[in-house]
């Protein structure tokens, strides 16, 4: 039998950009076991609801993540809507659908790079990175921010984005297409990618299913699970059919993340082209009294926010759910049988968001 | 006006009933969305969200403090994340959980800091 | 050594950010700002490192990782810290788990304000420390001259006897 040796993986890691430790067991160059550790970006987020007013709290809840910021704010502020049963003016839930689908443009560009980077795969990093300014421009000039947007509040949005701008968004969202298709042309044919991904930490789709994973790495599976399904902000009106890929492998989860780009570019297109006229946001009044899962769909899976208010500006409790914490279970099952030089494409391949799955 | 397609149903569940619930859950083809909890001044009220099909099921958990609850990971492996959780943060003894990280998944400044009894403990309370 | 100045090389670590600051960093150092062109490379290893670009306000468990980092950065060495939670913990100062600022764990002499930061900002902070790490890298190469001129006199003080 061969020796068993523990190598340790992280925290200061460069493929990672955030702090993930685990324990690789192996056998030869082979992973069989794997043991996570985190908490090197636990803060403590979720207390702050007791020392912070509840329209106040969307800031932080901003900032429990710097990717999917917007989303993050957007789930916190649907789940109070829906206990203080608020409705939200339509042009708002339009403008909510056009940042958040911003958001993931942004987060699966980074992604993509992030991920050609694990395969040595320099140039297209830079690439993915590149194309990744572009959504960073529409963002800054129709928000300030180039990431931390700030734009959701409860009951409504802050900003309004004029008709000139969104018919400029409109335009660049084509040439902007072209190039994504480029580059996904890369990531879905090019021979080494291929030769990297495919058939690595493969993952089935009952085991996808049962250990709770979220998002990508479940539709990577055959797991047709897409909150955007359920019709939040204006998707039930927009229409929206979850990207789906069956093999379960790197490559698959890969695969579905390219192909939302393209889903994202197009919902963002039917946004502006069906945006209502009217107000963006309403009066807010009172405080929430009552508790709410609330739920959204984020570049990496599905988020839950349980918030409980008990009639009073401080909420009780929020507990935050992200999907990288849903993830780490499948990452723990897709890395025995892997190489030690392909963990971190194994890992990458759940975009693991630490700061998300430790708040 | 937003429609949001998604039902939400809270029940009530005892200690005693939890894994048999549980078990019922999981034959009938749901999946673990999360456990979370939550500390209600004297005691726990413990979350286990399940979906399927976009209808979300949650068993709701009263406990007190110090009382062990039964670890669910025998039926959904991947509840280890969050009974680890329940555990280093609330302080709230989880028995035979497959993979127990002894306190050290979530390492605070103060041990157990939302739980009630136990806060700024130092002694794992897994055994 | 005299042109260190010329090509610093950075160590990055997240010590408890909400992450935005992290991507501003890594976006530092793809094309469009692209920080490469000044001589600015980015590794992994702490031993190759002359700067240390940190970001958030450092939890209980990042306390030690981030003085190691730090004990292990060869002299001379300048500290970055990038974002409101890395100068004061921001917004995050009162949660538990958070000390609150890098420089409670280690000396800090560069602050990037921003939430998040932006790359511009990020990329003047890194010219700013640049001059503090050749101003300490001159009274390095100052006290080194001093102690071989000592070494020197003494020596010949030792021959002509």
């Amino acid at each position: 039998m061969p020796k068993r040796i523990v190598v340790p993986f992280g925290p200061q890691h460069p493929v990672l950009p955030e702090p993930i430790h685990l324990d690789l067991v192996l056998e030869d160059e082979k992973v069989v076991d794997v043991i996570p550790s985190i908490g090197y970006i636990h803060r403590g987020l979720e207390q702050l609801v007791q020392k912070r007013e509840y329209p106040e709290y969307v800031y932080v809840a901003e900032r429990i993540c710097g990717i999917c910021s917007f989303m993050h704010a957007l789930c916190y502020c649907q789940g109070i809507e829906h206990i203080m049963e608020i409705e939200v003016p339509d042009r708002a839930r339009y403008l909510r659908t056009i940042w958040s689908e911003l958001s993931r443009l942004h987060s699966h560009l980074l992604w993509l790079g992030l991920f050609a980077d694990s395969m040595g795969f320099e140039n297209l990093f830079m690439r993915a990175w590149q194309l990744r300014e572009s959504v960073l421009d529409i963002s800054e000039d129709t928000s300030g921010g180039r990431i931390i947007q700030s734009t959701c509040k409860v009951g409504g949005v802050r900003r309004d984005i004029e008709q000139g701008k969104l018919e400029e968004i409109h335009r660049v969202m084509d040439t902007f297409e072209e190039k994504c298709r480029g580059l996904g042309n890369v990531f879905l044919n090019d021979e080494t990618v291929k030769y990297r991904l495919q058939g690595l930490g493969v993952i089935s789709k009952d085991e996808a299913y049962t250990l709770g994973s979220a998002g990508p790495t479940l539709r990577g599976s055959g797991v047709a699970i897409d909150h955007r399904e359920t019709g939040y902000a204006a998707y039930g009106d927009l229409g929206f059919k979850p990207v789906v890929e069956t093999a379960g492998d790197c490559y698959a989860r890969c695969a579905v993340r390219v192909r939302e780009l393209y889903s994202s570019i197009d919902l963002i297109r039917r946004a502006i082209e069906e945006m209502p006229e009217g107000g963006i946001d309403v009066k807010v009044k009172g405080a929430p009294n009552g508790e709410y899962f609330s739920r959204v769909e984020q570049p990496r899976g599905e988020v839950v926010h349980y918030l409980l208010g008990d009639g009073t500006k401080h909420l009780v409790r929020a507990r935050i759910r992200t999907p990288t914490l849903a993830n780490v279970p499948a990452l723990v099952k897709m890395l025995p049988g892997a190489q030690l030089a392909d963990v971190p494409v194994v890992v990458l391949s759940i975009d693991p968001c630490i700061s998300c799955t430790e708040r | 006006m937003t429609t949001v397609k998604e039902e939400q149903t809270t029940t009530s569940v005892a200690l005693g009933d939890l894994i048999r619930e549980v078990e019922g859950i999981h034959a009938d083809g749901y999946r673990l969305v999360q456990i979370g909890c939550t500390n209600i001044g004297e005691a726990y009220e413990i979350n286990y969200s399940f979906d399927k099909g976009y209808r979300f099921r949650n068993l709701r958990l009263t406990v007190e403090p110090e009382i062990e609850v039964p670890s669910i990971t025998g039926i959904y492996w991947g509840a280890f994340v969050y009974e680890n959780e329940l555990h280093d943060l609330f302080g709230i003894p989880v028995t035979g959980i497959n993979i127990d990280f002894k306190g050290t998944f979530f390492k605070t400044a103060e041990k157990f800091p939302l739980s009630i009894t136990r806060k700024g403990g130092d002694r794992c309370q897994n055994v | 050594m005299a042109f260190l100045k010329r090509s610093p090389w950075i160590l990055h670590y997240d010590a408890s950010s909400c992450n935005g600051c992290d991507i501003e960093v890594l976006a530092c150092l793809t094309p469009l700002y692209d920080v490469e062109r000044f001589g600015i490379i980015n590794t992994g290893n702490p031993k190759h490192a002359d700067v240390l670009l940190i970001t958030g306000g450092v939890n209980e468990q990042n306390r030690p990782v981030v003085k190691n980092l730090y004990e292990q950065m060869p002299e001379p060495k300048v500290v970055i810290a990038v974002g409101a939670c890395a100068a004061t913990g921001g917004i995050f100062r009162e949660c538990y788990n958070i000390v609150g600022g890098i420089d409670k764990v280690i000396p800090v002499d560069v602050y990037v304000p921003g939430c998040a930061a932006r790359p511009e900002q990020i990329i003047d902070g890194v010219v700013k420390a640049l001059s503090i790490l050749e101003e300490r890298r001159e009274r390095m190469t100052g006290e080194a001259q001093v102690q071989e001129e000592a070494r020197h006199d003494a020596a010949e003080a030792g021959e002509s006897r």
